[in-house]
């Protein structure tokens, strides 16, 4: 029941804040989020404790055999408190501004933790595409309705991209469906479909699943939709998508792909490495030459998310332990540069070229620790929670191929480049025009902020907790990975 | 059959009510209440036979089915939707309000006729009265060239293709000796010649009826030039009579299971065709009519699988189809009446002008995107499902696919003008009764797209 709870907070306070007027909605959103923070600890501990106790299963469309059947396991509960605390955090940092029609603006946004949460959760193939969709549709009214100028046509082209991809996923969805024995939805009927199919149509099966989740990720060469939506969203948004969104994608290979079509995701591992590895150089080099500090960020997350998706497919329990940790990490420590960008950005007038900033350390010196804290987890320096998971994804890369590990590490090289010079070009220097009015954090950033370094450190000092979390669904997925390769 | 009966004695009601009615107002009440008693026949004849099974009648030119009850009912609720929704905007056509009614009511007449028919002739009959009427309906603004043309047009393409419907049955008979459905016996595996061409000749002709290209180009001047009411009419629950006639005529005359190559690989291009042509050319649309327009070609090739696919999901999809495709169609186009520029500049700003037309509108077009949660969604989920089930069209399904992603670049035309550009649409005010018809319709496209199984759970 917690879990149905997880889905049911956020929609319906979504649905009442299109009804409420003036700070209504923003209060909502929050006591909204924070409950479901609540719910989701207190689901953690469930999963503990009674793992069954988290399921939750109820007819939906009997004509199909389609059930309303949720339910958590050490992944989803992981990612389920990343959506609640992320939620959280947004919602604390903008608490003090006032948006334009804001019961839409809260109201959307809690619409679409709903659908992200439904996914995470969903142990039913249509009910997954279902929340896959419903969070992409509020996504796209906010980007569209508060974004920057070029907005239209920019998160236009990011509506059609995803819904391409979800639309050769429901292909794939409806052709298993017609394979499984009972004629059913259920994942446990999807996983013993997928097995028995031949090789040859699980590769394209498995190519209308990947295309989809490489959208969403996104992963070379299907990334182009990502950078411009970033910078074009409002942060809030783009928190939400870089934080906790792209992880649709990750979740998607890791809960519906792998296990399901385990012959052909061990078959063509190789080249889906080499495209994440693509991504990661490509996507770092651009990064060091941006000026501009959003797009440097987007691009920085590309090349991070091509780090998980090839540890992903490297098939083995230390890389997966390292995406599922990182998967977390990523989150919190992304949503955190957003917020502090999103400080700067509002502070001075929208000015977010790096060219034109500098020697804000001087002027706001809080805000200047949180950004080197951040930024450091970022590139994953020991004792920050970024650098256990890159540590056990390069170990796990390393066992595949030791070119795949070196050229991926390239990228960890990459990104302390163009993250200092960041810093650099930021923070210290000689104050000008524009950042010499910049004033330090308000107590509602300090607080989200804070939150997020005390993650980061925890995480980082000590990561044990959340490997035992995971360490089922690796597990699992081990044991799939294992039954491929003795088909192969 | 009651439903039939009833349809038919309204329509010709109606006509007299326009001698005696003062008030125009009083003429739609009687219609929507003829269509209620209708509603209610229909609802008879579906206890009768899920009770009963299925039964013949007058010298079994009919078969009443459980299907052909449950189509039925669907085409009635979205023709009462259709009456509540746009059911003012008649008088604004011309004076002749009760004889539009009738008109439509002999044109429901004639769909009963199409989901019940059990002989060639029937349908032939089934697919006049469908027809005539509608060539008087698209010309009735009298005064307007482009409604003339429209009738015109309408008039000599539709007579053309009702002599080759008439060919085809004639040649069918002379391969088989018969008019009954069920004596055709076109399942085996192999056809004459004869039959073949008469095969394909019906084909091309309720091609046409149902506008699927290459015999579409009608279509976009018809309902552009018809006024914009019954436009909303001809393109939903007209078409969707047609393809009843369609699909009824193949699935009990293939019975038998093997289904003739020769003539599917016509109706799979046919399919492959009215996909490609009706998204690619709506994306080219100006006006948000012709855009409409073009998406009905484009919507029709959806409904088209359900004819490739002899499986119960092609028949519960196409039930689904009909209805979602439907309400939101007629939605769509009663938001299109209440303003006067209909080209997509039109409908700038209309979210901040009228916001419930504006989320109303944007629900419909979700609904014919194909957007989960809305109708739409499972209707297109119950067809290609069929598809893919049949097997053999792998390709097909593909083309639907991108076909469905091109959709949605015409129809979110609409929703950005509405929500992300700013504008001052001229724009009727809506009445108390249009915006509760209007949230009706609305909370039935939702209703569909969560639980798809309210209309299906009837079927066995």
């Amino acid at each position: 029941m917690l879990t149905v709870l997880l889905i049911l907070i956020p929609l319906l306070a979504g649905f009442i804040s299109f009804g409420l007027k003036g700070t209504g909605p923003k209060v909502l959103a929050l006591l909204s989020s924070i409950a479901t923070l609540g719910v989701s600890l207190v689901a953690l501990f469930q999963f503990k404790v009674h793992p069954e106790a988290t399921r939750f299963t109820a007819q939906w469309i009997p004509q199909l055999n389609a059930k309303f059947a949720v339910g958590l396991d050490g992944m989803g509960a992981m990612l389920c408190l990343l959506t609640t605390i992320a939620f959280v955090l947004v919602f604390i940092s903008i608490f003090s501004r006032t948006y334009e029609r804001s019961n839409s603006f809260y109201g959307l946004l809690l619409l679409a933790q709903a659908g992200l949460t439904g996914v995470f959760t969903a142990y039913d193939a249509l009910l997954f595409y279902v929340g896959w969709e419903l969070a992409l549709v509020p996504m796209y009214f906010l980007c569209s309705i508060w974004g920057g100028e070029k907005r239209i046509p920019v998160t236009f082209k990011f509506f059609i991209y995803t819904f391409v991809g979800s639309l050769f996923m429901l292909i794939g969805i409806i052709y298993l469906y017609l394979h499984t024995k009972d004629a059913s939805f259920s994942y446990n009927a999807f996983v013993s479909a997928g097995a028995s199919l031949q090789h040859g149509e699980q590769s394209w099966l498995f190519w209308l699943f990947f295309v989809a989740f490489a959208i969403k990720m996104p992963i070379f060469p299907l990334h182009t939709w990502q950078p411009d939506t970033y910078e074009q969203s409002p942060t809030p948004v783009t928190m939400i998508l870089s934080g906790v969104m792209v992880k649709m994608g990750l979740f998607g290979a890791l809960r519906w792909l792998l296990p399901v079509l385990p012959g052909a995701s061990a078959s063509w591992s190789d080249l889906v490495i080499v495209l994440s590895i693509i991504g990661i150089v490509y996507a770092s080099c651009i990064a060091i030459v941006q000026s501009d500090l959003k797009k440097m960020i987007a691009y920085s997350s590309i090349a991070h998310i091509g780090l998980m998706s090839a540890a992903i497919f490297a098939h083995n329990q230390l890389s997966l332990q390292g995406v599922l940790v990182q998967m977390f990490n990523h989150g919190i420590n992304i949503i955190g540069l957003w917020i502090i960008v999103d400080v700067i950005e509002q502070r001075l007038g929208g000015v977010k070229n790096m060219k034109e900033l500098g020697g804000i350390a001087s002027k706001a010196p809080r805000l200047a620790i949180f950004l080197v804290i951040i930024s450091l987890a970022n590139v994953g320096l020991p004792l920050t929670n970024g650098f256990i998971g890159e540590f056990l994804m390069f170990s796990g890369l390393f066992q595949v191929n030791v070119w795949f590990m070196a050229v991926a590490g390239l990228g960890i090289i990459l990104s302390a480049v163009y993250i200092l010079n960041m810093i650099q070009r930021v923070i210290f220097g000689e104050s000008n025009a524009v950042t010499a009015k910049i004033t330090d954090l308000t107590p509602g950033e300090t607080l989200s902020l804070t939150l997020i370094v005390l993650l980061i450190f925890v995480v980082g000092v000590y990561p044990k907790p959340m490997l035992e979390l995971v360490s089922g669904t690796t597990q699992l997925l081990q044991v799939a990975f294992q039954g491929s390769i003795s088909l192969k | 059959m009651n439903a039939l009966l009833s349809t038919a004695i309204s329509g010709v009601i109606l006509m007299f009510v326009g001698l005696f009615a003062k008030n125009k107002q009083s003429i739609k009440y009687f219609a929507i209440a003829a269509l209620i008693v209708a509603f209610a026949a229909n609802f008879i004849d579906l206890r009768y036979v899920l009770k009963m099974g299925p039964y013949t009648a007058y010298a079994s030119m009919i078969k009443v089915t459980l299907f052909t009850t449950l189509f039925n009912a669907v085409i009635l609720g979205c023709t009462l939707v259709y009456f509540l929704l746009t059911g003012s905007g008649f008088e604004k056509v011309g004076d002749e309000v009760a004889e539009y009614f009738a008109l439509q009511f002999f044109i429901l007449s004639g769909i009963m006729l199409a989901t019940s028919f059990n002989n060639l002739l029937i349908l032939f009959l089934a697919i006049e009265i469908i027809s005539i009427p509608q060539y008087i309906l698209a010309g009735s603004d009298k005064y307007n060239l482009k409604s003339n043309e429209a009738s015109l047009k309408y008039f000599l393409m539709g007579a053309f293709s009702t002599g080759i419907l008439l060919m085809g049955i004639a040649l069918i008979y002379g391969g088989c000796g018969s008019f009954d459905l069920y004596k055709l016996g076109l399942g085996g595996i192999s056809m004459s010649p004869l039959t073949l061409s008469g095969v394909l000749l019906i084909v091309f002709s309720l091609s046409f009826k149902v506008s699927a290209a290459p015999f579409h180009f009608w279509t976009p001047d018809v309902y552009d030039g018809s006024p914009t009411v019954f436009t909303a009419f001809m393109a939903t629950v007209v078409k969707a009579g047609g393809f009843i006639a369609f699909i009824r005529l193949f699935q009990i005359a293939f019975q038998g299971g093997i289904v003739n190559q020769q003539w599917t690989l016509v109706l799979e291009i046919i399919t492959a065709c009215t996909l490609i042509i009706g998204n690619i050319t709506a994306v080219y649309q100006q006006s948000v009519k012709r855009m409409l327009a073009y998406s009905s070609i484009a919507q029709a090739g959806f409904m088209l699988f359900s004819l490739l696919a002899f499986n119960l999901r092609a028949q519960q999809g196409i039930l689904l189809y009909a209805a979602a495709y439907s309400l939101a169609t007629i939605g769509a186009f009663s938001v299109l009446l209440k303003l006067k520029d209909y080209t997509f500049d039109g409908f700038n700003g209309l979210a901040r002008k009228q916001p419930l037309l504006a989320f109303a509108m944007t629900i419909f077009l979700f609904s014919l995107a194909g957007i989960p949660l809305t109708g739409g969604f499972f209707a297109k989920y119950f067809v290609l499902t069929a598809a893919v089930q049949q097997g053999g069209m792998f390709w097909l399904v593909i083309v639907a696919i991108i076909c469905a992603a091109i959709s949605v670049y015409y129809y979110f035309k609409v929703i950005i003008a509405m929500y992300f550009k700013t504008g001052e649409p001229e724009v009727e005010t809506p009445s108390g009764a249009y915006k509760a018809a209007l949230i009706l319709t609305v909370a039935l496209v939702i209703l569909l797209g969560i639980f798809p199984n309210l209309l299906l759970q009837f079927m066995k």
